[in-house]
């Protein structure tokens, strides 16, 4: 099955990059952002005028926007009129030949990550000669998702193809006047994925497994809409364990989830950016995702788990918006900041809804000179009777230089609610790695043991296949932080 | 197996080891006894290489070799086994994940092929048995939530899995019921074989009416002040540590 799998995304890696990114003619545009640049860029991809003027308003809405200084980060201002909002797919001819010219740190990697071949090489830019006797599997899981009625592909093509879904759903739960670097995106962003579940359906497969390397190449400003109508049920999984070269700086992607009445989405998210150079901490992602999902009908659910291990800042509040009777929301976490990155994450629960339930289990591990804070809020309206929420915030910390914090918000206004919170924050602690050598276990594996002990009930919600990987991911990013 | 050359250990620059000299042949039991603070557990945490004990002169042989360059972890996989007197509390980490990992490091070093879980449930399934522990304790985190004695018996149950050549047995009997004393003795009895060697800590003389001790060593103020057979653990027993004293 696994490398089946394997086969797959080589297969719809490759489909990806000869379908449709061809036919979109290589040039850049100056850097800078005006309305001309918007209207380039909507152009470019053939959009209707109605998203071009949506585009326009969030875009004036950005300008009257300031950036959001709230957080616990710190980093050098941002210029937003020297990056370029558009860039053409790179030429795949300028990039290394062979895995020879690729950085060896990063092949070193790929390699302890266990990476096929094949698959190093697509990850790190090198040309692949298109061949494939396999096209046919692709093709197979095209046309089951066609049967079922699914529709998944990319955010530009539904633009074209279901403009009516996507006018209805898009920024209807993040909406642009929401922050400043959804706004951004709205104004500019470049592509990402679109799902719609039809009423009643079960999602055949996990979206994940299918387009994971896909997700390589939606640019900076993703974005991101999944509606699943009544009754039914999806899994998706973005990221992917794999460090991933980028050359841009600034991240700000938008996710909107919708589930009907009786719907449940289950969205992941493995993240390893470039977290900047180890020993100064310099050109890592800056990581900022607006992320929200809404339980519009009764009885829905939506279920967010992240393992967040990468990128030098990572600023991001993975939402659910419990409107519906008896909906459910759950977000579980795991956020590593090593060297010198920076994570500010958690969580909103938003409980309108009578009897919403709602879970938090949040894992942050601090190494290094790393910062990590977990930043949640749980509101409980007015009209939200019998809201429950548990919210369990672990924080564990490896050496004397690193940094846990948390700020849990609790609003509410309702006196039938229910609220547990638990906190905890832990060393890994000399003597647990000296019981740990005394039997034989090494320094590192003592530590990728604790820790992976530390984010059981995280990773145990992962698909089956990236709960390995996940383990895997935090024995390499966590290499070398006990001396 | 075991040889200690006129050993001087320091902890946090106060010398508490001064002197010591000690052989250990395989098949041996040795007990070491003494009151608190006279340097029992310093000799135990030294010979497994806790790095805050900090020898300051003399040697520690193992099969000829010198092993205090090694590093703790070297030291175990080599055949040292100690069991702590006050076992560390690893929260979220599975007992069966953690033996299994320490067991198959020490397969690997040996160059035999690692157990796979199906294999090991068998293997620990016997050990279990012989210190009387319910299979549940292996679906716990380490030491987390157990007893005292409970605790105690899990060190004896990693010692029958990982079988070392030498174990350190560093106050295994302190804090345990009659019943829980009678089955360590008896987790310690089934470990013992003529190629393998025991060194016992202990405050009290009562374990070792389970255990027949080869020779028993007196700590007093860093040196050992006498040693002797079976016999001198009951005088002791009957005498206290005073009747050695100058």
């Amino acid at each position: 099955m696994k490398t089946q799998n394997k086969t797959i995304e080589k297969v719809t890696s490759q489909d990806y990059q000869y379908g449709f990114v061809t036919d979109i003619e290589q040039d850049t545009i100056p850097p800078g952002l005006n309305e001309d640049v918007i209207r380039l860029i909507s152009n470019k991809k053939d959009e209707p005028d109605w998203l071009i003027s949506w585009r326009l308003k969030a875009y004036n809405n950005w300008l009257k926007m300031n950036e959001p200084d709230w957080a616990k980060v710190d980093y050098p201002e941002i210029d937003y009129q020297s990056m370029s909002y558009y860039s053409a797919p790179k030429d795949k001819s300028d990039g290394p030949k062979s895995l020879d010219e690729v950085d060896p740190e990063l092949v070193k990697t790929y390699e302890k990550l266990g990476i096929p071949l094949e698959e190093q090489k697509m990850l790190a830019g090198v040309a692949v000669d298109a061949i494939f006797d396999s096209v046919s599997v692709a093709t197979t899981f095209k046309e089951d998702l066609e049967k079922a009625g699914v529709i998944f592909c990319p955010f530009s093509e539904a633009v074209q193809d279901h403009p009516d879904i996507v006018k209805k759903y898009l920024g209807s739960v993040v909406p642009y006047t929401d922050n400043y670097f959804a706004a951004l995106n709205s104004a500019v962003f470049s592509d990402g994925s679109f799902i719609y579940i039809p009423k009643g359906v079960r999602c055949p497969m996990e979206l994940s497994t299918y387009f994971r390397i896909n997700a390589m190449n939606t640019g900076q400003f993703e974005r991101t809409l999944i509606v699943a109508d009544e009754g039914s049920h999806v899994s998706y999984l973005e990221g992917c364990t794999a460090p991933m070269r980028d050359e841009n700086q600034l991240h700000a992607a938008v996710v909107e989830l919708v589930a009907h009445k009786d719907a449940e989405i289950k969205y992941s998210t493995v993240q390893n950016w470039y977290p900047g150079n180890p020993e100064t901490g310099k050109g890592g992602v800056y990581n900022f995702v607006t992320k929200r999902g809404i339980c519009a009908g009764s009885n829905s659910k939506i279920s967010w788990t992240q393992v967040e291990t990468g990128s030098a800042i990572t600023w991001k509040y993975p939402s659910c918006i419990l409107k519906g009777d008896g909906s459910v929301g759950e977000f579980y976490s795991v956020a590593v900041a090593n060297n010198f990155q920076q994570a500010d994450t958690g969580t909103k629960m938003i409980h309108s809804g009578k009897n919403t339930r709602s879970t938090i289990i949040s894992k942050g591990i601090s190494a290094g000179k790393g910062q990590n804070t977990y930043r949640g809020q749980v509101k409980i309206m007015k009209n939200a009777e019998n809201a429950r929420n548990y919210s369990q915030c672990d924080s564990i910390l490896i050496g004397d230089q690193c940094s846990a914090h948390t700020f849990p918000y609790i609003d509410v206004r309702n006196p039938s609610a229910q609220m547990e919170h638990e906190a905890s924050t832990s060393t890994i602690g000399e003597d647990q790695l000296f019981y740990c050598n005394q039997r034989g276990i090494s320094t590192e594996d003592a530590v990728t043991l604790i820790v992976n002990g530390f984010c059981k009930e995280v990773f145990r919600e992962l698909p089956m296949e990236f709960a390995v990987e996940a383990q895997k991911l935090m024995e390499v990013t966590l290499e070398g932080s006990v001396g | 197996m075991l040889e200690i050359k006129d050993l001087y250990v320091k902890v946090k620059d106060k010398d508490i080891l001064k002197g010591i000299n000690l052989t250990v042949h395989p098949g041996e039991l040795h007990a070491i006894m003494g009151r608190n603070g006279s340097g029992k557990s310093t000799l135990a945490n030294a010979i497994a290489g806790q790095d805050s004990y900090e020898i300051t002169s003399g040697d520690i042989l193992y099969n000829g070799t010198s092993i205090v360059a090694e590093s703790p972890e070297e030291r175990a996989l080599a055949g040292i086994f100690m069991s702590f007197q006050y076992p560390v509390i690893i929260p979220g980490v599975n007992n069966t994940y953690f033996l299994k990992a320490a067991l198959n490091a020490k397969r690997k070093h040996q160059g035999k092929t690692e157990l796979d879980a199906v294999e090991f449930l068998k293997l620990i399934r016997e050990k279990l048995a012989v210190v009387e522990m319910d299979e549940k304790y292996l679906h716990r985190a380490v030491n987390d939530g157990f007893s005292g004695g409970e605790k105690k018996q899990n060190e004896i149950l990693q010692m029958l899995t990982l079988e070392p050549a030498l174990a350190i047995l560093d106050e295994t009997d302190s804090g345990l019921d009659i019943d829980a004393l009678k089955i360590v003795a008896a987790g310690i009895n089934n470990y013992r074989r003529d190629d393998r060697a025991i060194v016992i800590i202990t405050h009290y003389q009562r374990i070792l009416k389970y255990l027949k001790a080869d020779y028993v060593h007196v700590l007093i103020n860093g040196k050992i002040a006498k040693t002797g057979g079976e016999n001198l653990a009951e005088q002791l027993e009957d005498k206290g540590y005073s009747w050695l004293d100058n």
